[in-house]
């Protein structure tokens, strides 16, 4: 059996008085690539923010690499992209290599420099998202888009074994919305990277993930995307708490 | 006139000083910018000003000499940053509430040493706007002290204070320790303060701290750029408003702060026509 990068058993959480998760239990086995699904403040941030140790549960337990929540000090191990990440100060004067060299920071330590090895990676990631053009740019001055490349690469370059992305592709376009998966798929398949996304493009993520996973205050669904798109309307409006028309782009 | 800062040793330890602050100022200053703090400082420097007042009540009613109004003014100002990390995590929501309390506090505490110690007198007049002729040898020893443990700090930190002031979420998520990096730099911006008053004033220390910051960001390239062009504009305000000030028998604080702003004019402009010149290619 493939090892278990995250474990949450029985998992509620509750923002004062508000319920937004409930008794979940959620495993993500190492190589997978996740897609989790679910209607705006089904609790998706929110369940991200757990795992990353932001908020803490009131019920349950959790697991990261085997180990407790409270124990698990690998950080560099996980690579996030927050569904704020191009919410920061537009103004911030930081060029894209400055940005990236950021996703170094923790993996080097306290009171340690750069050297010519950390160079060459942040170089190599800004490559892999396609945005070696604008290396000395300020990171206010490109697209939304490109923004988000940026934070990916961020992401990469501390060689994450998994990587958790909520909503990267808002704001991106079509043509690169599609790129951006096949980076993912790559990522995934080529360099063994476990992949946990957030997205409500369900019928690419269908295309590209191992499994679907939805949520709705509780996991009302985890299983194979050929599964999901097979599910009657009926059932896909029950999860979203109202009715929902899946759309699939058929290659 | 240059001369003459060489020749007398009180003018010498002002322009040791001066270079010294136009170092750390703006230094500290890219950071409190950025992270949108410029306000804090005014709040931390009013709170300087109770010590000194305090310090200077001290002097008056008991001459004692081991509290100097340098000393009390620094040893108030790490206190109020204390403080104000403390309130703003009491009101997490409205952690900008921190900055009237403690600022009101300050000059409430200021006036009440003021008139205790029976009025204004010259020394306070020099403590608001900055004087020339203010900086002793042992002020200066403790203003180097000062710079090089910021500039060490900076140093071994950078890494880490810049990623907590581009995105404190991620910088906790990756593992940070953001909460006692951040009381690090709290501290040494109290300091940075304290050293920096003597010269330019309790009224705009702060403007020391930002004005070649925000002149910096209007054509630098990234986080390290504007540093160095921080520093660059806050030493060419130190330097002319020191001698201009002294030229003229007018506080520095003034001069100073007068030439950083000028300095800052001609940043927008310089970045309007390399703007414009810019396009002009573009549509060409
Ligand atoms: N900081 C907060 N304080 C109080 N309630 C919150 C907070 N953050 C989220 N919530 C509430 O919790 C619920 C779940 O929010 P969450 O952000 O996890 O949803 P989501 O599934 O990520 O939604 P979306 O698809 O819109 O991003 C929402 O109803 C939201 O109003
Ligand atoms: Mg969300």
């Amino acid at each position: 059996m493939a090892e278990s990068l995250v474990k949450m058993e029985n998992v509620s959480y509750a923002y004062e008085n508000k319920q937004v998760l409930s008794h979940v239990d959620f495993e993500i086995q190492r190589g997978a690539f996740i897609g989790l699904v679910g209607p705006n403040g089904g609790g998706k941030t929110t369940l991200i923010k757990l795992l990353l140790g932001i908020l803490k549960p009131q019920q349950g337990t959790i697991q990261l690499f085997g180990s407790p929540l409270n124990k698990f000090n690998q950080w560099n191990k996980i690579g996030f992209v927050s569904q704020k990440a191009n919410t920061f100060n537009r103004g911030f004067p930081a060029t894209v290599y400055e940005v990236v060299s950021m996703g170094l920071t923790s993996k080097i330590g306290y009171m340690k420099f750069f050297k010519h090895k950390h160079k060459q990676k942040i170089m190599d990631a800004i490559k892999q998202v396609g945005m070696q053009d604008y290396i000395y740019e300020n990171i206010g001055d490109l697209s939304g888009g490109q923004q988000q490349r940026i934070f990916i690469a961020r992401s990469l370059v501390s060689d994450p074994e998994l990587l958790i992305l909520d909503e990267p592709t808002v704001g991106v376009d079509t043509e690169n919305v599609q790129k951006f998966y096949e980076l993912l798929h790559h990522l995934n398949e080529n360099q063994n990277i476990t992949l946990l996304l957030v997205t409500h493009d369900t019928g690419t993520m269908t295309h590209h993930a191992t499994d679907i996973v939805c949520l709705n205050k509780t996991l009302h669904f985890h299983g194979d995307p050929s599964v999901f798109t097979n599910l009657s309307e009926h059932d896909l409006s029950h999860f979203y708490g109202h009715p929902v028309n899946l759309v699939t782009h058929n290659h | 006139m240059f001369a003459n800062f060489f020749e007398y040793e009180f003018l010498r330890n002002t322009f040791y000083t001066g270079l010294l602050i136009g170092l750390i100022a703006p230094l500290l200053g890219t950071f409190i910018v950025v992270r949108r703090l410029s306000i804090i400082a005014d709040a931390l420097s009013h709170v300087t000003l109770a010590g000194i007042a305090f310090g200077l009540l001290v002097e008056k009613k008991f001459g004692l000499a081991f509290i100097t109004p340098f000393y009390s003014g620094m040893f108030f100002s790490v206190i109020g940053s204390v403080f104000v990390e403390k309130l703003r995590s009491v009101y997490k929501a409205y952690q900008e509430l921190a900055i009237p309390i403690i600022l009101s506090g300050g000059v409430g505490l200021s006036v009440i040493f003021i008139s205790l110690a029976d009025g204004f007198n010259t020394d306070l007049y020099n403590y608001l706007f900055g004087s020339v002729s203010a900086v002793s040898r042992d002020d200066l020893w403790m203003i180097l002290i000062i710079a090089i443990v910021v500039v060490t700090i900076i140093m071994l930190f950078y890494k880490e204070l810049f990623m907590l002031s581009f995105d404190e979420e991620h910088a906790v998520v990756s593992g940070i320790h953001a909460k006692r990096i951040h009381f690090l730099f709290m501290i040494m911006t109290a300091l940075v303060i304290a050293a920096s008053i003597r010269i330019v004033g309790v009224l705009l220390v702060s403007a020391l701290m930002t004005l070649p910051v925000a002149a910096s960001i209007r054509i630098a390239k990234g986080f390290k750029q504007t540093i160095v062009f921080s520093i660059i504009f806050g030493e060419i305000s130190v330097i002319i408003g020191l001698i201009t000030g002294y030229y003229f028998e007018i506080p520095p604080g003034g001069t100073i702060v007068v030439t950083s702003i000028i300095i800052l004019l001609l940043a927008i402009a310089y970045k309007r026509i390399a703007f414009n010149l810019s396009r002009k290619k573009a549509m060409e």
